[in-house]
Parts: C-alpha cells; structure tokens; sequence
C-alpha cells in the first residue's frame, strides 16, 4: 500500500545524490575496499550523532501543532510554511507533508534513501531505517515492525505505511501523550522522539525523562 | 582504539575550527558526519596526525579564500572533504583518476537505480 499517488512527468523517477554526496560515497568504497574503514563501524559513530545532524526542529513543529491549534491546522494543510516558520530551511523542491496520526490511524513512513529522508526536521535517519528488509517488512507486516520497537497499537487502529519520493517528504503528527496538560511547548518538544516523528515510535510520557 | 564519541571529540579539539557544541563535534548535513567520521578512522590508523591534518585543511581553506569563498563556516566541511581527497592521495592510498571513476560509478548507480531501492555499486556501474 502506497500512501501517495503523484504524476511524474519527467518520467521515471530515479535516486539522487548531490556531486559532493557522490564523492563521499566514492571516498567510503574506496577506503572500504582497501581495508582502511569499515562501513558498520561509521555508521556507529554516526548514529551517535543523531541529535547533531541539521537544525532538528520536527519535535518544535510537533509540540507547537499539540499547543496551538490553529498552528496545527495550517501546518497539516501547508506545511512547509508552517514548517519554515519556527526556523526550518530546508532544499528547495521537498514537499512536506504531515501526516497525522490519530487513535483510528497510526502513520509509518518507509523510505531506504537517506536522500528523502527530512534530515533538516528530524537529524539523522537511523541506520536501519535505510535497510531493505526494514522497508519491506514494514509494508508487508507493520504490526510485527512496530512491535519491535516495543509499540503495541490497539487491534481498531489502522495502521498506514507511507513511502517518501524524491518530492515528497513525510512528518508524523504524533498524539500528544496523555497528562501533559499544563506543559510548555518546551517542556513537550522535549517528549518528542525522532523515532515517532517517522511512526516507530511513540513519544515520550512525561514520567520517562523526569 | 575504538571509534567512539570521546575519539571524535578528541579529534574536534585537535583540529581548528571544527564546529561543535560542549558534547562534540556537530553537523549540517548527513554527509559531514561521514567525511568526519571516515578522516576519524584513518586517523585511527595511523595514515596521518591531526597536526598533518589540520596543515592540509588549512592549504584548502586558504585556496578557497584566495578563489573568494565567503568563510562564514557552512563551506567547512567542503574544504574538509577536498583536503581528504588530496591528502589520501598524496599518501598512496588512491588517485585523483581513482576517486574520480568511482564518484562517476556512484552517479551512474544513482541513474539506474529506480527511487526507493538502495542504491549500490555494481561492477557495470564502471564501464
């Protein structure tokens, strides 16, 4: 199942890496090939640099949309200003789009190219995340998927698999967790986790970071 | 020597200009951490000092003042990824003809490979 439908004029749509992208890439196989790195060893490192890849403000847009509903509505209809507004720059041409999950759907979103995924909102993709088998299994058992990030939805609630294109991007809306009335849209970007930002996770409670 | 965060902050010390916060080094874009973490681990193995390194970045930033760039930081990592070309190079570990063939292989691999499947590198890629 495929949540978006688009025309592509320009024909196929294929993979894009920028020039400076593609030099990185033929630096690691060189250096791979050659026994000078080891792929699964970056990509440790880098995944400890989750929270310090890009300007981060998905959980900002997330905890804003729980606060202000007006806020919400326009960035559910238009979100890239939305977006922009609490200082986003993104690249020119990604379409955001924000889905919104609610106790009758939960929505994921797959995608193996680091390239579509929304860096600038969310920091680093997680290494898995760029993995075929995470992908289809997502598509084929998302129930199985989510379980094993330790999410359990209700059996009622839907559960809908959306995949990036090289024009669109997704953010999940998650639902904002129950007894956090009261709390400053700080104190609740702080519950905001990349992981339910992309729909393998739930946001944080707030007895979780106490 | 494991390649863990207390080794890249180390490395964020040693190297001027490194943009990072009290944690460690950080990032603009995906692509900075892995030039970072890739001149880490040659580092590690002893391919070069974070002396020799640091007076190879400062020979890119430099040309790249002399050709008008603006320095104002977000072309950091750009001069860093040149001098890794250069300085891997001078050290016998590949060629500019090298590097050159296997960026193109990656471009062509990209061409070919239809959106949402990963994208790899197969030996047609070079022809």
């Amino acid at each position: 199942m495929s949540g978006h439908d688009h025309d592509h004029p320009h024909g196929h749509e294929h993979s894009e890496l920028s020039e400076t992208e593609l030099r990185v890439r033929a630096l690691e196989t060189i250096l791979t090939e050659k026994g000078y790195v080891e792929p699964a060893a970056l990509d440790l490192l880098i995944e400890t640099y989750e929270k310090k890849v890009g300007p981060r403000n998905g959980a900002l847009v997330v905890a804003k949309a729980w606060t202000d509903a007006g806020y919400r509505k326009w960035l559910l209809t238009d979100a890239n200003p939305a977006i922009a507004s609490v200082g986003y720059a993104g690249r020119q041409g990604e379409h955001m789009v924000v889905l919104e999950n609610t106790p009758k759907r939960h929505n994921m979103v797959v995608c193996t190219l680091c390239s579509c995924y929304p860096w600038p909102v969310l920091g680093l993709p997680p290494v898995w995340y760029k993995s075929a088998p995470y992908r289809s299994r997502a598509v084929a058992d998302p129930r199985g998927v989510l379980a094993d990030f330790g999410v359990e939805l209700p059996k009622e609630t839907e559960i809908r698999i959306w995949d990036s294109t090289s024009e669109v991007r997704y953010l999940v809306l998650p639902m904002r967790p129950a007894g956090t009335e009261g709390l400053s849209e700080e104190r609740l970007a702080d519950l905001v986790t990349r992981d339910s930002m992309i729909g393998t996770g739930l946001p944080k409670r707030p007895e979780d970071i106490k | 020597m494991p390649l863990d965060p207390q080794a890249a902050m180390r490395a964020a010390i040693a190297v001027p200009g490194v943009p990072r916060d009290r944690d460690g080094p950080v990032f603009r874009e995906p692509w900075e951490a892995q030039a970072f973490a890739m001149t880490l681990a040659l580092h590690q193995r002893g391919l070069f000092s974070w002396k020799e390194w640091a007076d190879a970045l400062a020979v890119q930033i430099k040309r790249a003042q002399a050709e008008g760039d603006p320095d104002t930081g977000e072309t950091y990592y750009r001069h860093w990824l040149a001098a890794l070309e250069k300085l891997i190079a001078e050290k016998g570990v590949t060629t500019p003809d090298a590097l050159h063939r296997y960026r193109h292989a990656w471009d062509r691999a990209c061409d070919r490979t239809p959106h949402g499947s990963p994208i790899e590198l197969k030996p047609e890629d070079f022809a």
